[in-house]
């Protein structure tokens, strides 16, 4: 297990031990039980089917570790299938920072002979695996390599629930185990069980609570050791534990949004059916569409309507809205477009992970269009940078696309609670009457165009046309070669003024050396521990992850020239000249040749070990050249 | 961890940030719109179009049932019809090809205050955005829509349009159009749509007539005007013009406007077929069937601030 010094800032070192071993702060072992550990954190991977309710143990014990002011971050594969088909979800639980879902298990919880064979080789070596003998015959190679605990999970379920339940507690049984495992405060679960099947028929929730019950009383043979976590030194008060598409969604909310359309597609769905459950709360709504092109268009029209709306999509569905994307560029109409990467192109791997929008979501469409891209990094930016992305609409009358992608969307983390007193905002258009109006006034502060919503009176009777052609100043059509430079200046302009905005990126480790990794998105947790591991074995590396995709802050070049190496870190094809698509960005952008990329495909999100072979032989292949 | 990276101040709402605000007038202090006051740019139409008897009624509609600039808005698509925002002295949207109805749809269910007209040709109704009218017409969205149907693509100078009859000779179809047109009234009709109108831009006191009943119809209201284009199908509709030696039916007085069957069976008749109101029903629009869910769902959370419903929610995700 690991365990980790106190929080020193980007120096702060992990050392790494052998999970069944010298604890160093083990209790004293009683006779006849297991000896206990402290331990500062665990990654717990369950490996089930996709129907077995796994999602819920991982829910229920990210959801304990907010209650717990711990950390904790989720990591879940779900297949493609309508119903079944392998499924893991692992969660990683600590009383420190917790940056990513982890590379190895310290425990595998296997349900089926499937789930054991598939996933012991993500365990660290000397780690349990719990399983259930009703269904797993061990390996005994591997028995030789694990620590192995067999519980007839199915069987005492079936037997603690009666016949008619069959094996379906088996997840919250599972739970039961995992809770006397690491000693996790029962009162806390029990209450969470609870809460979790509240207004459904009472017997739910009573055979739920036998099932935890039955599962933590049940007597686990070979069980050793168990475990319980250090206190949490971060005492900053009330978490909210959720995942990254249901921030988003929120923080959207916050920001004043309240009208959205759409049309269902994997994962960006889960941000459609919050917002259409939510919105009319709060005097909105949210319209299914007929397709992805009517659904950009109907938030479009909100937007002249005065709103500033949401669109979204994944995948495929982020190409059909290109079109009207141009428009919404063209005519300088505010606008948020969701687009929760996955695997491309065309159908590709709807479950699985990419960031390969970033090129689309930059450039897509036909034409000169500027746009503003940004990425969250975590679930809690996720909410925060929601609200960023309205603002930014509004200030700059643009669309803003905001990159997330299938992890992030679907891992739960727990961050500190808001400020939703002050963070909530109200941006119900304001139709006061006004004396003239220009929509494309060429003369605005920084070109920035300012819309007035239909319904409001304007004096001089001269009203306004918003636009796909090129226009004059009122929004009506011109072939003028001079205002056509003008306006396409004017719409690029405004971005730059935007640029001098954003704040250059805080370096993560020294600001000078050998080593700098450089990610965007949900790859920041991963990167940051590829430093500490990196730093902790000796070796000169930084990291710098970039929020705002386009424009690029200022001042990035500074900081490229304290490195000998660039690696800009992505989850995309290094394409035919080598680089991702943000590393042939920023080639693009600063003509530095020390750029270069560390990329993969494989739809999994990065693991640490990855990113640090991959920079490392990168540069052993550019020494053989020399 | 993360917060706000840019330090925005918090906006004024939304539009207004750097105009000149002007008292409000009373409405009954108001005088009505004159025409002059209405039109914008001259027309890009060649002379004869039938567009330009559309345009003109609109007008005459602003100005007879007292409509203010403000509370009208046009939005059109691509086509020659289209350019229709740009001639009218009032809020307008020049959208994408074939995708003016949910742009339209936007506006109208945000602003229940706003008179929401849509313009457009048969090819943005019928090809590119067919989808769209349909999907328009099953929700009831309200709004009214004029199809200004001249049978041809007269933008892009005489390629085959989703309307052309069979035998038309096109750019895109030398030998003649081999495609079975559509038929409006029938797609409109099957679609769900609570308001299907024929017309013709060569009858102007008729047109006025189902201009003004599409506008007061709750609901999706459509109207197919025939409109020539004399310069790539000339002489398209005198069948249907008495002027030309044609005949200008009117839907007979007993036609029941709620029988969906007789108006489908009337859409089927040959060429020039019937003008007026094919079918009228009043089913719930969308705009309501959303207001009522937000009203419902309003209710629960009476007398609460957004943020304080939204803490309600984050408090259940500790």
């Amino acid at each position: 297990m690991r365990l980790r010094s106190a929080k020193t800032g980007w120096a702060n070192v992990r050392t790494t031990k052998v999970f069944m071993s010298e604890a160093t702060l083990s209790a004293p072992p009683t006779e006849g039980a297991p000896k206990v550990s402290k331990v500062s954190e665990a990654i717990i991977r369950i490996a089930g089917n996709s129907q077995d309710g796994i999602q819920a143990i991982g829910g229920f014990l990210a959801r304990l570790a907010g209650r717990s002011e711990q950390e904790v971050m989720t990591f879940m594969t779900i297949p493609s299938t309508i119903s079944g088909g392998p499924s893991i979800f692992q969660v990683r639980i600590g009383s420190g920072d917790v940056l990513s879902a982890g590379d190895e298990a310290d425990v595998l919880l296997a349900f089926y002979q499937h789930s054991y064979e598939g996933h012991l080789s993500s365990l660290k070596p000397g780690g349990i695996v719990l399983y259930d003998s009703d269904h797993v015959q061990p390996n005994p190679e591997f028995q030789k390599l694990y620590h192995h605990v067999a519980v007839p999970i199915t069987s005492r379920t079936v037997e603690a629930l009666g016949g008619t339940a069959k094996d379906k507690g088996k997840n919250v049984f599972s739970l039961g185990l995992i809770a006397k495992m690491f000693d996790l405060n029962v009162s806390k679960l029990e209450k969470l069980i609870m809460e979790r099947f509240a207004g459904k028929d009472e017997s739910i929730a009573k055979n739920a609570l036998m099932a935890f019950h039955t599962g933590y009383g049940s007597s686990v043979g070979n069980l050793i050791e168990t475990f319980q976590f250090v206190e949490s030194q971060k005492k900053s008060g009330q978490q909210v534990v959720m995942n990254g598409n249901e921030a988003l969604a929120y923080g959207l909310i916050a920001a004043g949004v309240r009208f959205g359309a759409g049309y269902p597609i994997t994962p960006w769905t889960d941000i459609m059916e919050l917002l259409r459950r939510e919105l009319p709360k709060y005097g909105g709504a949210f319209i299914q569409c007929e397709d992805e092109i009517a659904s950009i268009s109907m938030a479009i029209g909100a937007g002249y309507a005065g709103r500033v709306a949401v669109t979204g999509s994944s995948g495929p569905g982020i190409s059909l809205k290109t079109e009207a994307l141009g428009w919404a560029v063209m005519a300088e109409m505010p606008l948020i477009v969701v687009d929760v990467q996955r695997g491309g192109p065309s159908t590709g791997m709807p479950t699985n992970v990419e960031q390969s929008d970033l090129n689309i979501a930059c450039f897509g469409g036909h034409g000169d269009s500027p746009r503003v891209v940004i990425a969250p990094t975590n679930v809690e930016d996720c909410f925060y940078m929601a609200i960023e992305a309205v603002n930014i609409a509004r200030k700059y009358s643009v669309p803003v696309i905001i990159l997330t992608d299938q992890s992030i969307g679907s891992r739960i983390e727990a961050f500190e609670e808001p400020n939703l007193e002050k963070l909530c905002q109200d941006i119900s258009p304001d139709l006061t009457p006004v004396a003239d109006h220009k929509p494309y006034d060429l003369a605005a502060e920084n070109g920035v165009t300012r819309h007035v919503a239909p319904g409001t009176r304007i004096a001089s009777g001269k009203y306004p046309v918003v636009t796909g052609l090129e226009h004059d100043e009122l929004g009506h059509p011109t072939g003028s070669p001079k205002l056509h430079t003008q306006m396409v200046a004017k719409r690029r302009n405004k971005l730059k003024a935007l640029a001098s905005e954003i704040p250059t990126p805080k370096i993560y480790g020294p600001p000078e050396g050998n080593i700098l990794l450089v990610g965007w998105g949900s790859t920041e947790g991963p990167i940051r521990e590829a430093v500490d591991r990196a730093r902790a074995a000796g070796d000169s590396v930084s990291s710098l992850h970039i929020k705002h995709i386009f424009p690029l802050p200022n001042g990035l070049q500074n900081i490229f020239a304290g490195f000998n190496h660039v690696f800009v870190v992505e989850m995309n094809d290094e394409s035919l000249y080598g680089y991702g698509q943000l590393g042939a960005l920023l080639r693009a952008r600063y003509c530095d040749p020390k750029i270069k990329g560390v990329t993969k495909t494989d739809g999994l999100t990065f693991k640490v070990r990855e990113i640090l072979e991959h920079a490392k032989s990168s540069i052993a292949a550019g020494i053989r050249k020399l | 961890m993360s917060s706000v990276s840019l330090p925005f101040e918090i906006l004024p709402r939304t539009g207004n940030l750097n105009t000149t605000p002007v008292a409000p007038i009373a409405d009954a202090d108001r005088l009505g719109l004159t025409k002059k006051q209405v039109a914008a740019d001259h027309p890009t139409w060649c002379p004869g179009c039938g567009d330009f008897s559309v345009l003109a009624l609109y007008f005459k509609l602003i100005e007879k049932r007292k409509i203010w600039h403000e509370k009208i808005t046009t939005v059109a698509g691509i086509g020659c019809s289209s350019r229709f925002p740009y001639f009218v002295q009032a809020h307008g949207a020049h959208y994408i090809h074939g995708r003016a109805l949910p742009f339209a749809s936007g506006v109208s269910l945000t602003r229940p205050d706003l008179h929401v007209f849509t313009f457009g040709g048969d090819g943005d109704a019928f090809s590119i955005g067919g989808n769209h009218v349909n999907h328009t017409a099953r929700k009831n969205i309200k709004m009214t829509y004029v199809i200004m149907d001249n049978w041809v693509y007269g933008l892009t100078k005489k390629q085959t349009s989703p309307t052309s009859p069979i035998g038309f000779k096109s750019k895109t179809d030398l030998g003649g159009a081999l495609d079975q047109p559509i038929n409006p009234m029938k797609q409109l009709i099957s679609a769900g749509a609570t308001f299907v109108a024929r017309a013709s831009a060569a009858n102007i006191p008729h047109l006025l007539q189902m201009m003004e009943a599409a506008m007061d119809h709750d609901g999706f209201s459509v109207i197919e005007c025939l409109s020539e284009c004399v310069e790539f199908f000339d002489g398209a509709f005198d069948a249907a013009n008495p002027r030309k030696g044609g005949k200008f039916d009117l839907v007979p007085a007993e036609h029941d406007v709620t029988d969906e069957f007789a108006a489908y069976k009337m859409a089927a008749d040959p060429f020039p077929g019937k003008f007026g109101i094919f079918y009228k029903v009043n089913r719930p629009t969308k705009n309501k069937n959303e207001a009522d869910i937000t009203a419902k769902a309003m209710e629960k959370v009476q007398g609460k601030k957004p943020w304080e419903i939204l803490q309600a929610t984050f408090n259940r995700m500790k």
